[in-house]
């Protein structure tokens, strides 16, 4: 049975913390609202606080805990390694756990609720039409990152797709037998908003001659529902993947979510022993494809005449796995790319799960400094590695009024394969 | 229960959304990097210095303790709210407001963060020295306050060398001046230096009046590896006979390369039982010859290895033994009794062999390292407090290092001050002579002791 920890089990972790206060540097809710309730340090006392049944679950103790993206930017600079993210995770459980879902954040519990969602929609306040968002299982992540009726009418977002990715594509795409064979974890982003770029994907492991299989039977990986405390929503959806996982026969899972890579990696790990293997079986799609001797197969390709200037934003969950070099080599191979690296890349663009949701204001606070970051560098595009990242960046540039696009790194690389 | 009414006066004076006092509110105010909680009654974050005077007022009449704070991050309480009342956050305060390149001064508010600051008068080619281990997050208020040093003040002085001017707040709310933008003035005392370093108990800094030098144009860092602690310090004295001043002269010792060797896959071999991180600055033209020098000077010493960074990148890595520290020792023993002792720089050698005794009398790892440049060492006793008896040793075992510190002519703290932490301690230190004349000179100014009591003076508490 998969698992989640509660928050009693990071009681070493939560004692880990000094309280040297590091984290107030690099804590980007920290950075737009200056409350140390907002930043790592504080977090770990109001938990510990709970623990030891000194604080109840007031109003503000629930502000200050939805007032984190789950970045990790602090755990990636602190000097005892402490995954404030995690015990963060572990405290909305508890509050959910405590006193339902429905208190948390302003009722993440009633979108979890497929009828009442639906009714909501209905009503018509969403950004999607009804008709698309039925195709989106009830469990999926998008739901917990569009729950219509919270979403700001002033948030720009992308299309969902008539067509979700994974319906368009077989089950199996085979390849070079002397090739590894690769199960893709395609995600929620890719499913049902990009799925020009799991095609782009396929295109990029079909010039290697890599077998793919997209189970169509895998699902949401869950993090969103991390970021909402929604506990027994992680562990079935963890326990509906399990046999996609272990039924099929593969050497790797690839991914081009940052969110879905951390969800494998970090979270499935923590569940059960049958996720063990995890660690070692799951790739970043970069990760695998300059394993493979992709980036001097684009290095090989004529250069282009007036290359794009593209710059880099790194996806916190890919930065704090320390995969920050190969997306640059990629982007630095491709013969359109005149690649220029911008200033702070690895600080997070503010989305954070159902964070921005619920904190549109301080969400859009942190996206305007990333917007600032981008438009400084001189980049005509920011590529990254995560559909989560691009629908922010996006929105934040389009808040600042900049012209940027921003695009999945695959789209860059499936621009000049050929068909 | 605390009286409503202040609450209410200061929801007046602030403005009510500046004003916390809901548990959670309060638990996120009650402490500092010393990891001691104690939680107040109120927090507010006053947005001018009008507002400071009013609540100074306001305390005294009521006789409310007053805690002013900046990013809590001292290592001896000096922010912590041990008596309850109000935490006075002032990061509000937080505008750089002005920087006068012809004079070399800068005017900027408490709240200012050390980093932030620096960054801004390196812009225009100006320079704010002092580099305490926590400037990405401290406030210049609280660096005044505690007078922060780094491993920068072996070259160029600490916090109080550099302030020149105040705008403070009195325990009883007058707004006073203390100093001003010019480089000399002796007209009366200088208050400006008795508030430097007074760890809040004198007056609410608001206002901040820096002295600057010009940026120095380079630096070059070489990490030097010794087979002996002694050889690294007779290096540490050798350089400084040399003539030479380096930014930077920090030193590790064989128990802290210990560490990080058992925690890190950085490169520390095994014949190396001290280390020194030194770092030279100023035109490019001399650092390769000041490297040079060092080099030869420190040569007979018993040198294992040395290693010069050509590049940022690889000054960074130099760095990473240094910055390795702090996690590494936590693999040691999960508990940390964090100590800065200064002694005279020749007298490093001594003070380390007194801490090696100490260390073996009570069985408990302590692990040395700091600014060897300036005497300055950080003692980290390394306890398991779950096991019972662990603290009172460790308790036991900085007493004594205190006593070896002023033995040798040293002091009990270099950077991180008194607060509570060393509160017990200070007359090891200093003769009841001179704590009743500090402690008139507190109860002049603050008669009815109400901001940051039971700082400093044990009995106050």
């Amino acid at each position: 049975m998969a698992k989640l920890k509660k928050l009693e089990d990071f009681r070493d972790e939560i004692d880990q913390c000094v309280k040297c206060g590091g984290c107030r540097a690099h804590c980007p809710a920290f950075g737009a609202e200056k409350h140390e309730g907002r930043v790592a340090r504080g977090k770990i006392a109001l938990a510990d606080s709970l623990l030891r049944g000194d604080v109840d679950l007031e109003e503000k103790f629930l502000l200050d805990m939805s007032q984190c993206l789950l970045c990790g930017s602090c755990y990636a600079q602190c000097p005892n390694k402490v995954h404030t993210e995690d015990i963060v995770a572990a405290t909305r459980r508890e509050i959910a756990n405590r006193k339902g879902l429905s208190t948390f954040g302003k009722g993440v519990g009633t979108i979890l609720k497929n009828q009442g969602v639906m009714n909501l929609l209905a009503k018509g306040g969403g950004a999607f039409s009804k008709l698309l968002f039925k195709k989106i299982p009830d469990q999926s992540g998008l739901r917990l990152r569009f729950p219509a009726p919270f979403i700001s009418s002033d948030r720009t977002l992308p299309p969902l797709t008539a067509k979700p990715f994974r319906e368009r594509v077989p089950e199996m795409i085979p390849g070079d037998p002397d090739m590894p064979t690769v199960l893709f974890f395609t995600g929620c982003g890719i499913n049902y908003m990009y799925p020009e770029s799991g095609e782009a994907l396929l295109k990029a492991l079909k010039f290697i001659g890599v077998t793919v299989l997209i189970p169509k039977d895998q699902v949401c990986c869950g993090l969103p529902a991390v970021s909402a405390g929604a506990a027994a929503t992680v562990e079935s959806l963890a326990e509906e993947n399990l046999p996609v996982f272990q039924k099929n026969s593969y050497d790797y899972i690839v991914t081009a979510c940052a969110s879905c890579h951390s969800g494998l990696t970090q979270i499935y790990p923590g569940m059960g022993d049958e996720f063990g293997d995890l660690k070692e079986k799951v790739k970043d799609i970069f990760v695998f494809l300059v394993e493979h001797g992709f980036t001097e197969k684009l290095a090989a390709l004529p250069q282009r005449d007036n290359p794009i200037r593209v710059t880099y934003h790194d996806p916190c969950h890919l930065r704090n796995h320390g995969i920050t070099k190969e997306p640059r080599e990629i982007l630095k191979a491709l013969p359109q790319v005149d690649y220029v690296e911008m200033e702070n890349a690895g600080t997070c663009c503010g989305l954070g799960g159902t964070y921005s949701v619920y904190h549109y204001d301080t969400s859009k606070k942190i996206g305007a400094k990333k917007a600032g970051f981008i438009a400084e560098s001189g980049a005509e595009l920011v590529a990254t590695d995560c559909p989560g990242c691009i629908m922010q960046l996006q929105d934040s540039i389009n808040h600042a009024d900049e012209k940027q696009r921003a695009v999945h790194i695959l789209d860059l690389v499936a621009d000049v394969l050929p068909e | 229960m605390f009286d409503q009414n202040i609450i209410a006066k200061l929801q007046q004076i602030s403005g009510k959304d500046q004003v916390l006092t809901d548990t959670a509110d309060l638990i996120c105010y009650s402490y500092d990097a010393t990891q001691k909680q104690y939680r107040p009654d109120v927090v507010v974050h006053p947005g001018s210095v009008e507002e400071v005077s009013q609540i100074m007022q306001l305390a005294n009449e009521t006789k409310t303790p007053v805690f002013p704070r900046g990013a809590g991050t001292g290592f001896t309480g000096g922010s912590v709210p041990i008596a309850g009342g109000i935490v006075l956050g002032l990061t509000r305060l937080d505008k750089i407001l002005e920087i006068d390149e012809e004079n070399l001064v800068a005017t900027i508010e408490p709240g200012v963060v050390t980093e932030d600051f620096q960054k801004t008068v390196e812009k225009v080619g100006l320079f704010y020295p002092p580099d305490p281990a926590s400037l990405k997050v401290s406030t210049m208020g609280g660096n005044v306050a505690e007078c922060a040093g780094g491993p920068r003040c072996v070259k160029y002085g600490v916090t109080k060398d550099y302030i020149i001017g105040l705008e403070i707040v009195t325990p009883t709310g007058d707004i006073i001046k203390t100093g001003g933008p010019t480089m000399k003035g002796v007209v009366g005392y200088d208050l400006t230096k008795l508030i430097c370093g007074s760890e809040g108990t004198l007056a609410v800094i608001t206002k901040i009046i820096v002295k600057l030098l010009p940026k120095p144009e380079a630096k070059k860092t070489m990490l030097v590896l010794f087979d002996s602690i002694d050889g690294a310090a007779q290096a540490v004295s050798a350089i400084i006979r040399g003539k030479i001043i380096p930014t930077t002269l920090e030193f590790l010792d064989a128990r802290t390369l210990e560490c990080v060797r058992n925690a890190t896959d950085l490169d520390v071999p095994d014949a190396a039982h001290a280390v020194l991180l030194i770092e030279v600055d100023g035109d490019r033209e001399f650092l390769d010859k000041q490297v040079q020098k060092i080099s030869q000077i420190v040569q007979p010493l018993g040198v294992v290895e040395t290693r010069i960074a050509e590049t940022p990148a690889e000054s960074e890595a130099l760095w990473q033994i240094r910055r390795s520290i702090s996690a590494s020792l936590r693999q040691v023993n999960p508990d940390k009794f964090n100590e800065d002792i200064c002694v005279p720089r020749s007298k490093v050698p001594d003070m380390i062999r007194k801490i090696e005794q100490i260390a073996d009398k009570y069985q408990i790892p302590i692990v040395n390292f700091g600014h060897a440049g300036d005497g300055n060492i950080h003692v980290n006793i390394m306890i398991d407090g779950k096991i019972p008896g662990e603290e009172e040793k460790a308790e036991k075992a900085i007493v004594e290092v205190f006593e070896g510190a002023l033995e040798l002519g040293g002091t009990m703290s270099g950077e991180h001050g008194v607060g509570i932490m060393k509160a017990p301690f200070i007359s090891l230190e200093l003769s009841d002579s001179v704590v009743d004349y500090m402690k008139t000179i507190k109860r002049a100014l603050d008669p009815n002791n109400i901001l940051n009591p039971g700082k400093i003076f044990p009995s106050d508490r």
